[in-house]
């Protein structure tokens, strides 16, 4: 089967006053439809960027696609032009933002939103698109569809309002649905209601889903493959029982050891949670050739600093970037 | 129901604010040395005590402070401002006279202000180092501190005596016949120079503070969710952007209405634009007590009600504002 998102050695630069740098350094990522692919690292490793690269909505002037192809359903999207692009969007690729407080605008309706998205790529009047808002908000569960429509942002809790973008991202249904860190300003009870309606819908709808997040946890439940990023760098990619059960890189093992209950699956006793020391490197570092995690690896050798650590598979489909993958 | 019930408040409100203003003007016209009497007696060349005292009961004016103030305020609500001696003529009259063309000046040129201002400040916000952004700054700096008379002397030589577009002074042209439209494109021609040169300031002011807003709106979240839903940049701009952006900009439009109200007192003069302005600078040389009262009455009711309008337009604008 052909996969529905191929991402091949991807690119991305940031212009900054220190100059040029690769917020996304050589990234190859295939996607298969109705699956999810989860995205997991520290803040500033290049995350949310792929997102929006992949919506083609990188900061204007500031960031571009250096070089890489993003296929998706066989077109090529770094070279589709604007207008094909706008089609794509809220369309085909949809996405839910990390700040549901702030990513609903604040002057117009919740019901109005959605069917905004629906009258844009569907050829509907506004009362039908209206009444399949009020569909869409039922489909999040949202009581009382009908009467919230009419409801300012304002008027919502933090959790309404994410499923309201849900129902918004979800409107024209999307083949591939972004979700960007959708519960980290959330509670956690929300959280775990939010996960369960995108496990359910996905299954209703047969969309892919990217998820971004920097919790271990939930890529533990929801995703069948996982990208681990480090400083806009690929450090370990492939099925996540797998990377859970035997993490090959030092990084993802710093990760998993942070979420108290993956580490007491794998072993009885209860061991102290680690955290990673040390923090991302700064921008203008990150084209090094060099692994850019050294600084904070307790495995660090020469090696390391010389040169960019190979790809290395392990099993079927486990790769590692890390010059001591098989020792770890 | 809500709206309404805030509106009525807020109208309320408005009245007692409007009698405190009649009040104080009463009281501050009273403290200045002088009145109507001494201006009449140099009128006619001078007048003995007898005369003087004469005119002063006539006018009630040697009754006490408190006994003029109760008959004024009395006679204002019932529409009845006084007598002007110098215009011989009621001063609500005289003032009804003039007031639709300083309205049709202030509403227009506020009005100018407003839709330029906000599309220049949007067109900047879009490039900031565009070449319209580079205008606005120059503009917004010279609209602001170029002092109004001037601008409008200047527009004068250049549009109607150098390049003679506009006519020069006025308000409609006498000698001129035909049905209602050759009249109104007449009084057309002889409000764009006025007009243009009382929005000018306020233009600056205007297109300056949508461009700051615009700017900080347009990196908001929600403009990037309105982007990834696939709306044009037109939409994204003008509907999501544009309608967050406003709220400052309707705020300051309704602080400065007084401002464009005694800015209009200049640009009449200049333009000899027959308005409020031009009565109040006249009324004013000749000491006309009643007349510049009433003038400074209707001057509160305009501003107390463009307050109304602007609130009314801020909580459209805004839902957050509505039941407050």
């Amino acid at each position: 089967m052909e996969p529905l998102l191929t991402v091949e050695n991807l690119r991305i630069e940031l212009t900054t006053r220190d100059g040029v740098a690769p917020v996304i350094d050589d990234l190859s990522l295939s996607l298969n439809a109705g699956e999810t692919l989860s995205f997991v690292g520290e803040s500033g490793c290049g995350k949310s960027m792929t997102a929006l690269a992949l919506m083609g909505l990188l900061p204007e002037k500031v960031g571009r696609v250096a070089s890489g192809k993003i296929l998706f359903d066989g077109e090529d999207l770094t070279q589709a032009t604007p207008r094909r692009l706008r089609e794509i969007r809220g369309n085909e690729i949809s996405m839910i933002f990390q700040e549901p407080m702030t990513s609903l605008n604040p002057v117009f309706s919740v019901g109005e939103q959605i069917a905004e998205a629906i009258r844009a790529h569907q050829n509907l009047s506004r009362t039908a698109a209206w009444d399949k808002a009020v569909e869409l908000l039922d489909a999040v569960r949202i009581p009382n569809p009908k009467g919230r429509a009419v409801d300012y942002p304002f008027q919502m809790s933090g959790g309404q309002r994410q499923r309201a973008m849900i129902a918004m991202a979800l409107a024209c249904e999307p083949k591939l649905l972004i979700a960007d860190e959708p519960t980290t300003a959330l509670d956690v009870t929300v959280q775990a209601q939010i996960f369960d309606l995108l496990t359910d819908l996905q299954k209703q709808s047969g969309a892919a889903i990217i998820l971004i997040t920097h919790d271990m946890g939930a890529v533990a439940e929801m995703a069948r493959d996982v990208i681990v990023m480090y400083a806009g760098r690929k450090a370990e990619y492939g099925p996540v029982d797998a990377i859970i059960e035997h993490p090959r890189h030092p990084y993802t093992q710093g990760l998993i050891s942070c979420v108290p209950h993956i580490v007491s699956d794998m072993s009885e006793e209860r061991p102290d949670l680690v955290e990673v020391p040390g923090i991302v490197p700064s921008l203008k570092d990150f084209g090094r050739d060099q692994c850019l995690f050294a600084s904070r690896c307790a495995h660090r050798t020469d090696e390391c600093l010389a040169g960019r650590p190979p790809e290395k598979h392990f099993g079927a489909s486990q790769i590692a970037d890390c010059w001591h993958a098989e020792a770890l | 129901m809500q709206f309404l019930l805030t509106t009525s408040k807020r109208v309320f409100y408005a009245i007692v604010l409007l009698v405190a203003v009649l009040v104080l003007n009463f009281s501050l016209m009273h403290l200045a040395p002088g009145d109507v009497a001494d201006t009449i007696s140099q009128s006619m060349g001078g007048a003995d005590q007898e005369l003087l005292d004469q005119i002063r009961a006539d006018y009630g004016l040697d009754q006490p402070f408190v006994v003029q103030l109760g008959r004024y305020i009395g006679g204002v609500l019932t529409f009845d401002l006084g007598f002007s001696f110098f215009y011989n003529m009621p001063v609500t009259e005289l003032i009804l006279q003039r007031l639709p063309a300083t309205l049709l000046l202030v509403l227009s040129a506020q009005l100018l202000a407003l839709v330029v201002g906000v599309l220049l400040g949007v067109m900047s916000a879009r490039k900031p180092n565009g070449i319209t952004s580079h205008f606005v700054t120059f503009l917004a700096l010279f609209g602001y501190s170029a002092p109004v008379f001037w601008t409008g002397i200047l527009l004068l030589i250049g549009f109607s005596l150098n390049i003679q577009i506009f006519p020069v002074a006025g308000m409609q042209d006498v000698t001129i016949e035909g049905g209602f439209w050759v009249h109104a494109w007449d009084i057309f021609m002889h409000l764009m120079l006025p007009m243009i040169t009382l929005a000018s300031i306020f233009l600056a002011l205007y297109s300056r503070l949508s461009r700051a807003t615009m700017m900080e709106v347009l990196g908001s979240d929600y403009v990037r969710t309105a982007k990834a839903k696939g709306l044009s940049q037109n939409q994204v701009v003008y509907k999501h952007a544009l309608k967050n952006a406003l709220s400052p900009v309707i705020t300051l439009a309704g602080l400065q209405f007084s401002a464009v109200i005694s800015g209009a007192v200049l640009v009449e003069t200049v333009f000899s634009w027959p308005g409020l302005g031009t009565l109040a600078f006249q009324s004013i040389i000749a000491r006309d007590t009643p007349t510049i009262l009433g003038i400074l009455f209707f001057s509160a009711l305009v501003v107390i009600v463009g307050n109304l309008l602007t609130d009314m337009a801020l909580r459209l604008v805004d839902p957050r504002l509505r039941g407050r």
